[in-house]
């Protein structure tokens, strides 16, 4: 039984149709990267996913359960899942052991105790356990996104969304942040991800996902997709964003 | 002639402070529970909420405060045939003046916390109120600091409209010395230089604070 089961999502804003009845199935323990140009869905995709936006139609069905989208029902699912995003948004005002505890302690009535103890642990697992008492404000992007990994880990999810996770980050910190990833994908956590690291994506996943004018392009998994892309949509945007030989003169 | 404007008259303005301190206190304490909780409801969900807060708020910023003394002064007696002292309507009226307003300053800097701050929150299953404690009111609280303590050296200087229903606070202590020694030219000066002094220290407060909030939050001003 799929963990994770979208059907027949669609959502709009405006005039502009995000999702255009999207399916899609996720096992348990499956690394699904998401591509696709700006703009084509992805992100609304993830948001879909734990109930940040509220699809006009379809239904979403965690481990055999269908989620409506009432707040209970909302935070019911979102029980089960962790999501990163692009800008980290950890709490600039608490530690960084606060900012994984407070969901532990407030939401699931974790005593304080092992909550600590459990802070200790899942910043041990992004290698951050040095900074348990800084403030967000003194790390660098590479480590707040680190820590904002490990409070997604702590509250002991069975599925994480990770939203371009390093989009924001410069270029010499993504590796530390992938490196996490490629970690977590490899221990077997289910995880969905929006991202431009080709790199991770044909390391990591096991099912790439290509979206485009809000729908699912093409699906499957790396070396298929990459090596025999099917539509021109996809042919041109792996064109675009493969890096450039160097060795070759460039076409004008 | 009257009196001479001598030390008996200048204490009797020195003791009228106490008045316009507690009033501006009495008003910062009643309105600012009220402030947090229209504050609160302003942002809320719920849009009848938002309406009413949002109506109350309107009323109160669109009208002289010295109507809303007047209001609730003879409004009471009016209206329920309750002939109150001056001081519980002066402390009525402007604890609903300043709530208005703490109100209207407080939803402003919950506003000012980014919506993805409201969304981390969300995603670690908080509940709304859990969200507002924990989350957003901390982070909102430091920023809303310098304009509140503004708000308190606004509302000390227009808590002198309560001499007007007889309330003898500092200006209507003022005005009664006036009356007995005939030296308003002395006297107003001496009036006014006790509330710079009571307005002064809050105001640098203020400054300070504002200075200390962008040095946290990394602002470099230019001027």
């Amino acid at each position: 039984m799929p963990l994770l089961a979208l059907s027949g999502i669609s959502k709009r804003f405006g005039n502009h149709q995000a999702l255009d009845d999207v399916s899609l199935t996720i096992e348990p323990g499956e690394v699904v990267a998401i591509i696709g140009r700006s703009g084509s869905g992805k992100s609304t995709l993830l948001r879909c996913i734990n109930g940040l936006e509220r699809p006009d139609r379809g239904t979403i069905e965690f481990d055999g359960e269908v989620f409506g989208s009432t707040p209970s029902q909302l935070r019911a699912l979102r029980r089960h899942m962790g999501i990163v995003f692009q800008s980290y948004n950890l709490f600039p005002h608490l530690s960084v052991e606060r900012n994984i505890t407070l969901g532990l302690t407030a939401a699931k009535g974790m005593a304080t105790d092992a909550a600590r103890a459990m802070a200790a642990r899942a910043l041990r697992m992004v290698d951050l356990e040095d900074k348990i008492s800084s403030y967000p404000m003194q790390l660098s992007g590479g480590q707040q996104q680190r820590v904002a990994i490990a409070r997604a880990l702590a509250m002991e999810p069975r599925l994480v969304l990770f939203d371009e996770v390093t989009a924001a980050l410069d270029p010499e910190l993504i590796g530390e942040v992938t490196r996490v990833l490629d970690r977590l994908a490899r221990e077997g956590m289910t995880m969905v991800l929006v991202t431009h690291e080709m790199g991770f994506a044909l390391r990591s996943a096991q099912t790439i996902i290509f979206m485009n004018q809000g729908r699912i392009w093409e699906q499957g998994p790396p070396d298929k997709l990459f090596g025999a892309p099917q539509t021109a949509e996809l042919a041109s945007f792996i064109d675009a964003i493969l890096p450039v030989d160097p060795t070759r003169p460039l076409n004008h | 002639m009257g009196r001479s404007f001598g030390f008996d008259e200048f204490l009797y303005l020195l003791l009228a402070i106490p008045w316009t301190l507690l009033l501006s206190l009495g008003a910062m304490i009643g309105g600012g529970i009220l402030g947090l909780v229209i504050a609160v409801l302003r942002v809320s969900p719920y849009r009848p909420l938002r309406w009413l807060t949002t109506g109350y708020i309107e009323l109160f910023q669109g009208t002289p405060v010295l109507m809303q003394l007047f209001v609730v002064y003879y409004g009471l007696a009016v209206l329920f045939n309750l002939q109150v002292a001056p001081w519980p309507a002066v402390l009525l009226a402007f604890t609903l003046y300043s709530g208005a307003f703490l109100g209207e300053i407080w939803r402003g800097s919950i506003q000012a916390i980014p919506r993805p701050q409201w969304e981390a929150a969300e995603c670690l299953t908080l509940s709304y109120p859990k969200q507002l404690w924990y989350v957003i009111l901390p982070q909102a609280a430091r920023i809303s600091i310098p304009p509140t303590v503004g708000f308190a050296v606004q509302l000390i200087k227009t808590t002198s409209i309560a001499a007007i229903i007889g309330f003898v606070e500092l200006t209507r202590a003022g005005q009664l010395m006036t009356n007995t020694t005939f030296k308003p030219m002395i006297i107003y000066p001496i009036v006014a230089g006790l509330y710079f002094m009571m307005c002064w220290p809050l105001s640098l407060l203020a400054q300070r604070l504002e200075r200390r909030i962008d040095a946290t939050l990394g602002v470099k001003r230019h001027f």
